[in-house]
Formats: C-alpha cells, sequence, structure tokens
C-alpha cells in the first residue's frame, strides 16, 4: 500500500516521536508513506478560528500538492486531518469560489487510526506483536477532532468510537471502558488559559483512574502534549498517567522493547510500559 | 446585557445576511440546550451556547463580539455535533470571532487573541509554526512571561521544542494567502 504523507507541524517538534513511531509501524506493516512535497502548517485551529479564508486556503495548498501523487492522504493529527477533510470538502462543494477551474481528485483523507482499524492491517498487527502487552489496561483517549464535527471528518462512530481499542486489543492490552474518551482537553486554549486545561486534564485523568487505567492512548498529537504537561501542576498524592500514542504502543509491541530514547520523551514518567518490558517476556533485557 | 434593546428589531441585517451566505441557520434553533449542556468550557462563559445562537439569530453581534464566550470556545465542536438541527455553532463561533478582530472590539478574554496572532505570525513567517518563535512572541504580547518557565524548560530538555524554525520553500505562497490576494480581499 502507498500513500501520501501529511505529518503537519506537530510532528516536527513537540511529536516528534510520534513521527517516528507513524513511520516504523507503517514500514513494519508494508505502507509506503510519500510525505507531501514541500507541506505547510495547516492553521490547526488559529487560522480557521480567526480567519475563514486563511483557515481554508492553507490546507488546500496542501491538497493541490498531494493531487500530482493522487493517493490516498495519510494524516496522524486528528487537527489537521479535520482541517483538511474541511478544505477538500469546500473545494469539492464549489471550487470556484477558491479559484480553481475544477476539483475532483478521487483521493481519501485519512486519519492513522483509521486507517490501523481496518480488518486487514489489524490481522496484520496481530502477527507482528512479538510481545504481546497482555495485562495492561489503557483508556483510550480520543479527543474531539478526529471525529467532530462528522459533517466534516466523517467518522462513522463519533460518540462510541472503537478504532483506538481495536488497535489496543491488538497489541494484547486491553481497554477499559470509561466516561471520557471523547471529551476535549482544551489544547487550543492550554498557553492562554492554562486554568481551564488544568480544569479538563485533571477531570480526564481522574475519569481515567477510576475506570482503572494506567495509562492513556491516543491519536492526537495536541491532546497527547496538553494532557501530560497539564498533569505537572497536579498536588502531590493526586494521580499521574502518562499518555501513549497508539503507533507508540505498536512500534514496542512489534520490536518486543521499549527503548530508553522513547521513555525519556515523556513529561509523566512512561513507568507503566517500563516496567511492563522489564518484567515480563525474553526481549526485556534489551529495553533496560 | 439590556432587556429592552435585545429585539431582533435591533438586529444588524449584514450580520445575519453573512451567516445566511456561509450556510449557518441560526434560526433553526428552538433552544434544546443540547450544545450548552455538553459544552466543555460552559462553566467559563459568560453567555451559554444556546444563548449565543438566540442572540446570533436576534441578530445582536455587538453583544456577542464583546464576549468572553467566543475566545473560550475552544472549537472542539461538540455543540455543532450533537445540535438536532445542524446548525453550525462552531462555524458560528469562528465568524464571530473573525468580526470582533476585523471591528477591533477590544478582546474579552485578551489573552486568546494574542495566541492566535502569535501563532499565525509563525506560520505566516516560516510557513509551518515554530513552536519557540510562537510561544516567545506570544509571552512578549501578553505580558505573561512566567507562567510555564518550567514546563517550556522540560520540554526543551526533551528535545520536544526544536531550536530553529522549519521553514518552506514556497513561503510566498503561504504569504500570499495572508495578504488575502485575489478576489477574496473584498470577503
Amino acid at each position: 500500500m502507498k500513500l501520501s504523507y501529511y505529518p503537519g507541524c506537530s510532528l516536527e517538534g513537540t511529536a516528534l516521536d510520534y513521527d517516528h513511531s507513524v513511520r516504523a509501524v507503517c514500514l513494519e506493516l508494508g505502507i509506503n508513506l510519500v510525505e507531501i512535497p514541500d507541506w505547510n502548517c495547516c492553521g490547526a485551529s488559529s487560522a480557521h478560528m480567526t480567519d475563514h479564508e486563511v483557515g481554508m486556503r492553507l490546507p488546500m495548498r496542501n491538497l493541490l500538492l498531494a493531487m500530482d501523487a493522487g493517493l490516498d492522504i495519510l494524516v496522524p493529527c486528528a487537527a489537521c486531518f479535520q482541517r483538511l477533510r474541511a478544505a477538500d470538502k469546500a473545494l469539492r462543494a464549489d471550487p470556484g469560489y477558491w479559484d480553481l477551474r475544477k476539483y475532483t481528485p478521487d483521493f481519501q483523507i485519512i486519519h492513522i487510526s483509521t486507517l490501523l482499524a481496518r480488518p486487514e492491517i489489524l490481522e496484520a498487527i496481530r502477527q507482528r506483536v512479538q510481545q504481546p502487552l497482555t495485562g495492561l489496561s489503557l483508556a483510550c483517549y480520543y479527543g474531539c477532532l478526529s471525529l467532530r464535527n462528522p459533517r466534516i471528518t466523517g467518522a462513522p462512530n463519533w460518540e462510541m468510537p472503537e478504532n483506538l481499542e481495536k488497535i489496543v486489543s491488538a497489541t494484547g492490552a486491553t481497554p477499559v471502558a470509561w466516561s471520557h474518551r471523547t471529551e476535549c482537553c482544551s489544547g487550543s486554549l492550554t498557553l492562554a488559559r492554562p486554568d481551564i486545561a488544568h480544569k479538563l486534564v485533571g477531570d480526564i485523568i481522574e475519569a481515567a483512574k477510576k475506570a482503572g487505567a494506567g495509562a492513556l492512548v491516543t491519536d492526537c498529537p495536541m491532546c497527547q502534549a496538553n494532557v501530560e504537561s497539564r498533569q505537572m501542576e497536579r498536588i502531590p498524592g493526586e494521580p499521574l498517567l502518562p499518555v501513549f500514542f497508539a503507533t507508540e504502543l505498536l512500534a514496542a509491541a512489534f520490536r518486543g522493547e521499549y527503548p530508553v530514547k522513547q521513555q525519556k520523551v515523556h513529561l509523566v514518567a512512561p513507568a507503566i510500559l517500563t516496567d511492563f518490558f522489564a518484567q515480563s517476556g525474553p526481549a526485556r533485557e534489551e529495553a533496560v | 446585557m439590556n432587556p429592552e434593546y435585545v429585539s431582533p428589531e435591533n438586529g444588524n441585517e449584514k450580520f445575519l445576511q453573512k451567516l445566511d451566505t456561509m450556510g449557518i441557520d441560526v434560526h433553526a434553533c428552538f433552544q434544546c440546550g443540547r450544545c450548552s449542556s455538553g459544552c466543555p468550557v460552559a462553566e467559563y462563559f459568560d453567555l451559554q451556547v444556546m444563548e449565543v445562537v438566540r442572540l446570533a439569530s436576534y441578530g445582536m453581534e455587538d453583544i456577542l463580539l464583546a464576549s468572553k464566550t467566543i475566545w473560550l470556545c475552544a472549537a472542539c465542536e461538540t455543540c455543532a455535533t450533537r445540535c438536532p438541527n445542524e446548525i453550525e455553532i462552531a462555524g458560528l463561533m469562528d465568524v464571530l470571532r473573525s468580526l470582533a478582530l476585523k471591528k477591533g472590539v477590544v478582546p474579552a478574554e485578551p489573552r486568546v487573541p494574542l495566541f492566535h496572532r502569535s501563532f499565525l505570525d509563525s506560520v505566516r513567517h516560516w510557513g509551518r509554526t515554530y513552536e519557540i518563535g510562537m510561544i516567545a512572541g506570544y509571552k512578549i504580547r501578553s505580558g505573561d512571561l512566567l507562567s510555564d518557565m518550567k514546563l517550556g524548560m522540560d520540554m526543551f530538555i526533551k528535545g520536544k521544542l526544536k531550536l530553529l524554525p522549519q521553514a518552506i520553500k514556497a513561503k510566498d505562497e503561504v504569504r500570499q494567502i495572508f495578504s488575502g490576494k485575489g478576489k477574496e480581499y473584498e470577503r
């Protein structure tokens, strides 16, 4: 399988390791990624929140760049995914308004979990797992923008999504049933109103803890950064949960180890995964 | 809010026309309250989401542009998703923020638009987000120099913040988008 790849700015910065794990997992699964040449920022969320034209034209430039390859576009960032989908929808509805004579590419814009949760990919994942993550209880956390709103994202189960649970189950770990899977973490407000982010993240962590989860698993780089960083102000004694990318779990399960380099990028110590690989199975020595 | 003033008779027709051309049908609201009850930031709002929609349908643009709510909305799209009449409420919030900036309305939550401006300056300049530059720009503009200093240092030490920007080749194309080239200039 060959796909166009739009990493987005986070995956060059705060979520650089997400880019690495997406590429590693796709390589392992035989998915060939072709990065869109000279892609630009999609503007999420500041552009569309303050200027409709800029908010549409930034992602549109990327779609026009991807037309040459004509391949389906894989997007690991939920915010970028939602903006590219919104731009694609607007272009298809009225290309003339956006100064194009026609716009009829047959590519799809696909968020990473939608790809990984396809039945044939799940089967490939199960076959490649070297070290099943048996016994780990994890809370799948979707956040907002890979799901909402469904008129843009095309998500089939926006209130009760299943993709992350399917992926986590394929690694052998146990997804917990919990309340805050699709609640907002207020990532777009986190710098300007850290107090709001602190409150919302606190609610999410408490809910995951109550359901018995030892960590969160997400597919959004905004959520990963915000939910880990806004736990830093929690008072001693309050639970802290690391937030893993789904592809980070997959990469570890495929390799049978959780590399030290990867452990170090977390702001909340990923002890649950470090300890797991230190304690079980034949591959753990390499991890330490 | 002056109750005498809040009336469709005092509404701004141009504002209603703009919503109409953008396909935001605020008149379809029957005040069921699903938008407000699901909003994750509702407790920080001065106007609840269902009030925003009703005031918009009256054309009460000035009240809306002066509110905290338009800046504290996190664009999570829960409201638009759950609206039984599929009103594009998140799109309405986008229009309100954009109008407030164009009209120079003093923002009730000034730090939020300063963040947006810092972020977009970075994109305009490099074509991609330059996180350290964006954060520094926001800190200087907002005067909020102290909060998150430790967090920023921790992230830098962990290699999460790149020292240098990742510029694209066709920076001019992105700058043209920001300069509003062509017919879109009038919109």
